[in-house]
């Protein structure tokens, strides 16, 4: 009883849990299987993304898309070591996203089918990250929040960096500008799934929110991304595709249509276009890097030994 | 500068075609690494990787520009910039060797095939560091911080791989049979390459071959496999393959320009 009263005040006073103060088993548990989505989204996100990496239309393109992927390595890098603070290891939660037991962001399994479609990656997808994330900078365990502030500055600028390959191809030729706005069709109900079910039909929300895991709900946060979205779609002279997308003069919000749940809860059952291409994709990375992380491992072992023996002798 | 005006009081073009020579490397096996992207055996390799990917495609954009440069000062109606270079001429007009076009294989071939070039890059703009042409010099200055790392960390994966597990030292062995054919024509100079050398401006690379020798020796020995491959390190034990330089190259560039200038070639005069 004492260590709850402390953890909760803690809680209470918004001081930080730390991997070494007694947490509650099922916060533990919540937080092990949130970072480690949160790390496979970044590891597989690289995937849509990566596919264009070889075609970028110019050289600056190319490198800006090579260097916004690797960033994304690089958030999946601290996210793990992250999720190691909670006592497991990286073999294994990788071994989870390979075997199919733990789940990643769905939205990867959405197809990249053109150029505009990492723009359109960028603007709204990186953007709907972001709202997420930035309430992730406040969540109440001290290593998820560090993590996050670092990921945060890089995704607005990948958030950035989308819009204005969106703004280019807005300002440019007749099929640019399809390409676009087919592009922006095709992300936008996708992304507004990024934010999850429901708050009524969220299981985990409430005890989340009590945790200081999370600090909004998902209704909250996606109303907050279809206002921002609804004012920059204009920047672009591009269409939001909403029939129903209409400002709420009362409210001070946007009104926006239904999102065809049906869909959602089908590709997080493993049912959307990529998902198999995907975890395969992963699945082949790692059973071909298998005999390459043996002989790193295996040299490191021989250098320590011949090391010992110097100073031995 | 010295190279221009002798391009143009010789009317040749020795200058650009050096220079598009070195940046087509670059781009190119800037290129073949990036195809592993989000494919890496270990996370930290694959952002490894891609930062060397991304070192050699920055190269490949200075030495484009400045090619751009004074093709554009001869011939301003032709506006060429970085991107045309790159992305609208053909397999018969790049001038990359052809190491660095062969496939990424497995991470044995990538890594041997980074650490050949690397090897050769890193003598070589220890040169044109030196060199009389200050451009070239600046973007070799620059270069060679980067080419420093690109060797050791590619070096030091060669001895992991020989040092490491039989299959390892087995995989390496194989990549060296495949790979090693096309590490002559690194050295074999063509025209602007002499040229380029006699000015000044570019390296005399048979005085770059015994330093390539010893450190390939160094590193061999360390990795395990020296005394296994000697024989076929020869100086002219083995048939060198060669015609990259000159625009004579493998299959596989055909492929790597299909779907590097896929977009500028479906949607010609269009800014990205
Ligand atoms: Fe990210
Ligand atoms: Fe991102």
């Amino acid at each position: 009883m004492h260590e709850e009263k402390i953890f909760q005040d803690k809680l209470d006073r918004e001081i930080k849990i730390e991997p070494q103060d007694w947490m509650p088993d099922a916060y533990r548990k919540t937080l092990i299987r949130q970072i480690s989505q949160h790390a496979h989204s970044e590891i597989v996100g690289m995937l849509p993304e990566g596919n264009w990496i070889t075609r970028a239309p110019s050289l600056k393109r190319k490198a800006a898309l090579l260097a916004k992927v690797q960033d994304e390595a690089g958030h999946g890098l601290y996210l793990y070591a992250a999720t190691e603070t909670l006592g497991v290891t990286r073999e294994s939660t990788i071994e989870d996203l390979n075997s199919g037991k733990a789940k990643y962001s769905s939205i990867f399994n959405y197809p990249t089918l053109t150029w505009a479609d990492i723009g359109a990656i960028g603007w709204l997808v990186d953007g709907a990250a972001i709202m997420n994330q930035v309430m992730l900078c406040r969540t109440s365990y001290g290593p998820y929040a560090r993590a996050m502030v670092r990921i945060c500055k890089e995704e607005s600028f990948h958030q950035r960096q989308g819009f204005e390959i969106l703004l280019t191809l807005s300002r440019g030729t007749v099929a640019q500008k399809e390409m676009c706005q087919d592009a922006i069709n095709r992300w936008w109900w996708p992304s507004l799934m990024m934010f999850g079910p429901k708050d009524d039909d969220s299981p985990h929300s409430k005890q989340s929110m009590d945790w200081k895991i999370k600090r909004k709900s998902n209704d909250e946060l996606r109303q907050q991304f279809v206002d921002i979205c609804a004012e920059q779609v204009k920047v672009l002279g591009m269409k939001i595709p909403d029939a129903e997308l209409k400002w709420n003069e009362k409210k001070q919000h946007y009104d926006f249509g239904q999102i065809d749940w049906e869909e959602f809860w089908n590709v997080v059952k493993g049912n959307g276009p990529c998902n198999r291409d995907r975890l395969e994709a992963r699945k082949k990375a790692h059973e071909d890097g298998d005999w390459v992380r043996k002989a790193a491992m295996a040299h490191a072992k021989k250098s320590k030994h011949k090391k010992q023996q110097t100073k031995v002798g | 500068m010295i190279g221009e005006e002798e391009m143009n009081s010789t009317g040749k073009t020795f200058l650009t075609d050096y220079l598009l020579h070195l940046a087509d490397d670059a781009l190119i096996l800037g290129h073949r690494n990036s195809e592993w992207c989000g494919h890496g055996p270990i996370l930290e390799q694959d952002i490894a990787l891609t930062n060397i990917s991304l070192d050699l495609i920055g190269q490949a954009r200075s030495l484009y520009q400045y090619a751009a440069n004074i093709l554009n000062e001869s011939h301003p109606a032709r506006n060429v910039s970085e991107d045309t270079l790159a992305y609208l001429r053909d397999n018969r007009e790049f001038k990359n060797c052809l190491l660095v076009e062969m496939p990424n294989g497995d991470w044995a071939h990538t890594i041997l095939r980074q650490f050949f070039f690397s090897t050769y890059q890193f003598f070589l703009y220890e040169k044109l560091v030196g060199s009389v042409n200050d451009t070239i010099a600046a973007i070799s200055a620059k270069a060679i911080k980067e080419v420093t790392y690109h060797l050791r960390w590619s070096g030091e994966w060669v001895i992991r791989l020989g040092d490491g597990t039989d299959e390892s030292k087995e995989r390496l062995l194989k990549a060296f049979d495949m790979l090693w054919p096309f590490t002559g024509e690194l050295f074999h100079m063509v025209e602007y390459e002499i040229v380029a050398a006699d000015l000044g401006i570019g390296a005399d690379l048979n005085l770059l071959r015994s330093k390539w020798d010893e450190k390939l020796k160094i590193v061999f020995q360390e990795a395990g496999i020296l005394s296994i491959i000697e024989n076929k390190i020869k100086p002219g034990s083995n048939w060198m393959q060669s015609g990259g330089k000159i625009g004579k190259h493998s299959e596989h560039l055909g492929f790597i320009l299909a779907e590097l200038q896929f977009m500028q070639r479906a949607y010609p005069n269009s800014e990205w």
